[in-house]
């Protein structure tokens, strides 16, 4: 039975590639476990591979004496991470990266929802062009351009002095917090360039939710009486959640790791991202610095399953 | 009736859009006006003066011409190596339903949802564990990794179109997988693995927190930048470098659009 469908049809193949063909066809498990073992092999074994073995490093602690890793299993080091000065640096880094989120958000939901709603034809290029192109162009030249911008005698003083607001300026810095002898070591610059270099990554998702928002829902809001505001908080807002969650996850998880942003415009004062590796580098201490890596993955693992109940990933 | 569709939008919102993309965007021409400027020693706006001579100076930089050289042959490779995996990686999952389907997406897409930071910190320690010393071969295989997930979006959202219909019809008239794979699977991916190994090869080329980690004393143009970002040197060289860059990381993203833009996806929407 089973010779006469081999035959019946076709005739074999001949030649190893027919052969070969031939053979994959009947198995065709075997063709996906060949296609799957170098990705598999380099993302699984080398990558993740690397991965457990950073977050075993954190369960070692570091000789306060010699200095040397003592290979033995405590959670010893995970304590360090709750003494004041490391967990003013978590809270520092985690609260950064809500207020960039929160920012990049606004920023972001007027472009996204002009391009959404009412960008057209070669608008519409405009706008996906406008929003791609900032989102790819160099990491470092963004940040270079912001450094030229905030410097004490760059073009942001220059224009405050034109409109004779330099009291303005020159109070914001005399703030507390935020303040600081320039612009460009001071918080309020950190948070600037972080919003800069982050929000692209929110206005996609966005604009992906806001896409499948029908027009007529907008529409019946008005129809029912609901005057601007309202439509947005109960119509619009509620069925853009999922892109700006999803948006959010890119925001929140950059400003998490950075720590390039924070050294070059920013306080003395570390972030997460500096803090790591700060104790990898100068200080030596891998086991430190392991556990100080941990936290962010922690976050963003709680975030992601969040995001995920929210419904994020259709958005994506 | 869709009347929605000829509304005009409010003012408030035309402004704040245009205010937001004007945010985005002003920032980078700043880069090319200071380019041009004749002060080397601070970033004084509005410059003094303009000149060209900074391009003929950076022209005639050994170390920018390096670190330049570096970079093109670490993302050549590194773009090279996602291409072949991404596209494995994107058929396997697109054409059959397996267990651990969802894994893999997960896996792809991991070394750039993690922070940079933590790839390369993992990266580096099992290098010193393995007592692999830092090299050209070390920046690649960072470089690698995360540019597979590049590929494998723009691949794996072309094979969702693909109707397997035209494979089976393939099949049909006798044609063996490897011939089905030569005149029918590629051509209707050629565009975006283009596409994507655009992108992935621009990702590669202004990466810089994984080499950090990966790069012994080698200096990619990113890892030059970051010097002087840190410690200030050449400010006009810097200048032209900076607008160098910008320039030549456009090139591809405008490319890549082209490429995908008649699909329901196009290239480059998730970085």
């Amino acid at each position: 039975m089973s010779s006469m469908a081999d035959t019946s049809i076709l005739a074999r193949r001949e030649g190893p590639s027919g052969r070969l063909s031939d053979y994959f066809w009947r198995n065709p498990k075997l063709l996906l476990l060949l296609m799957l073992t170098p990705p598999l092999l380099w993302l699984g074994v080398i990558y993740l591979g690397s991965l457990f073995a950073l977050l075993l490093q954190s369960f070692f602690s570091i000789d306060d004496f010699s200095g040397l890793i003592n290979y033995e299993f405590t959670l010893a080091t995970y304590r360090q991470l709750l003494i004041p000065s490391n967990f003013d640096i978590i809270l520092r880094t985690v609260s950064m990266a809500a207020m960039v989120t929160l920012a990049s958000a606004a920023i972001a939901f007027p472009i996204a929802y002009y391009a959404a709603r009412y960008a057209r034809g070669k608008w519409k290029v405009i706008f996906y062009l406008g929003v791609m192109l900032p989102l790819w162009s160099s990491y470092l030249v963004k940040i270079y351009a912001w450094k030229l911008i905030l410097a004490k005698e760059g073009i942001l003083t220059w224009v405050f002095g034109k409109l004779h607001l330099m009291w303005l300026l020159d109070a914001w810095l005399a703030l507390p917090v935020v303040g600081g002898s320039s612009l460009s070591i001071s918080y309020t610059g950190t948070f600037i360039v972080f919003i800069y270099v982050w929000m692209p990554f929110m206005i996609l998702p966005i604009q992906a939710a806001l896409e499948r928002v029908p027009g007529n829902l907008i529409e019946a809001s008005a129809d029912l009486g609901g005057n601007p505001a309202q439509t947005f908080r109960h119509v619009l807002f509620p069925l853009a959640l999922p892109g700006i969650i999803a948006g959010s996850i890119f925001t929140f998880s950059l400003t998490l790791g950075d720590y390039i942003i924070p050294q070059i415009i920013g306080s003395s004062r570390l972030f997460i991202g500096q803090a790591v590796y700060a104790q990898q580098g100068t200080a030596g201490n891998i086991p430190l610095a392991a556990a100080f890596s941990v936290v962010p993955i922690v976050i963003m693992g709680l975030y992601l399953w969040m995001a995920k109940r929210q419904g994020a990933f259709d958005a994506l | 009736m869709r009347s929605d569709r000829n509304a005009s939008a409010p003012l408030g919102l035309k402004i704040a859009a245009g205010a937001g993309l004007a945010f985005l965007h002003l920032p980078i021409l700043l880069i090319f006006l200071y380019a041009f400027t004749t002060e080397e020693k601070s970033y004084q706006f509005p410059p003094p003066g303009y000149t060209l001579k900074w391009f003929a100076v950076t022209w005639n930089r050994p170390d920018v011409w390096e670190a330049m050289g570096l970079s093109v042959r670490v993302a050549a490779i590194s773009t090279a190596i996602a291409l072949v995996l991404g596209t494995l990686c994107a058929a396997a999952v697109s054409r059959t339903r397996f267990f651990g389907r969802e894994t893999i997406s997960l896996l792809v897409i991991l070394p750039i949802a993690l922070p940079g930071i933590i790839t390369g910190i993992a990266l580096r320690s099992a290098f010193s564990f393995a007592e692999i010393p830092f090299s050209f071969w070390t920046i690649v295989l960072g470089h690698a990794t995360f540019c597979v997930v590049v590929v494998y979006n723009n691949a794996v959202a072309r094979f969702r179109r693909i109707s397997g219909s035209l494979i089976e019809a393939s099949m049909d008239l006798g044609a063996d997988s490897f011939q089905t794979f030569r005149y029918i699977i590629l051509p209707n991916i050629g565009t975006a693995l283009l596409a994507g190994g655009m992108l992935a090869f621009a990702l590669s080329f202004d990466e810089v927190i994984v080499t950090t980690f990966t790069a012994g004393q080698q200096s990619t143009l990113p890892i030059w930048m970051l010097e002087e970002l840190v410690r200030p040197r050449q400010r006009p060289v810097t200048n032209v470098v900076a607008m160098v860059v910008v320039i030549v990381t456009f090139l591809p993203i405008l490319g890549a659009y082209y490429l995908t833009r008649d699909g329901d996806q196009v290239a480059g929407a998730g970085k």
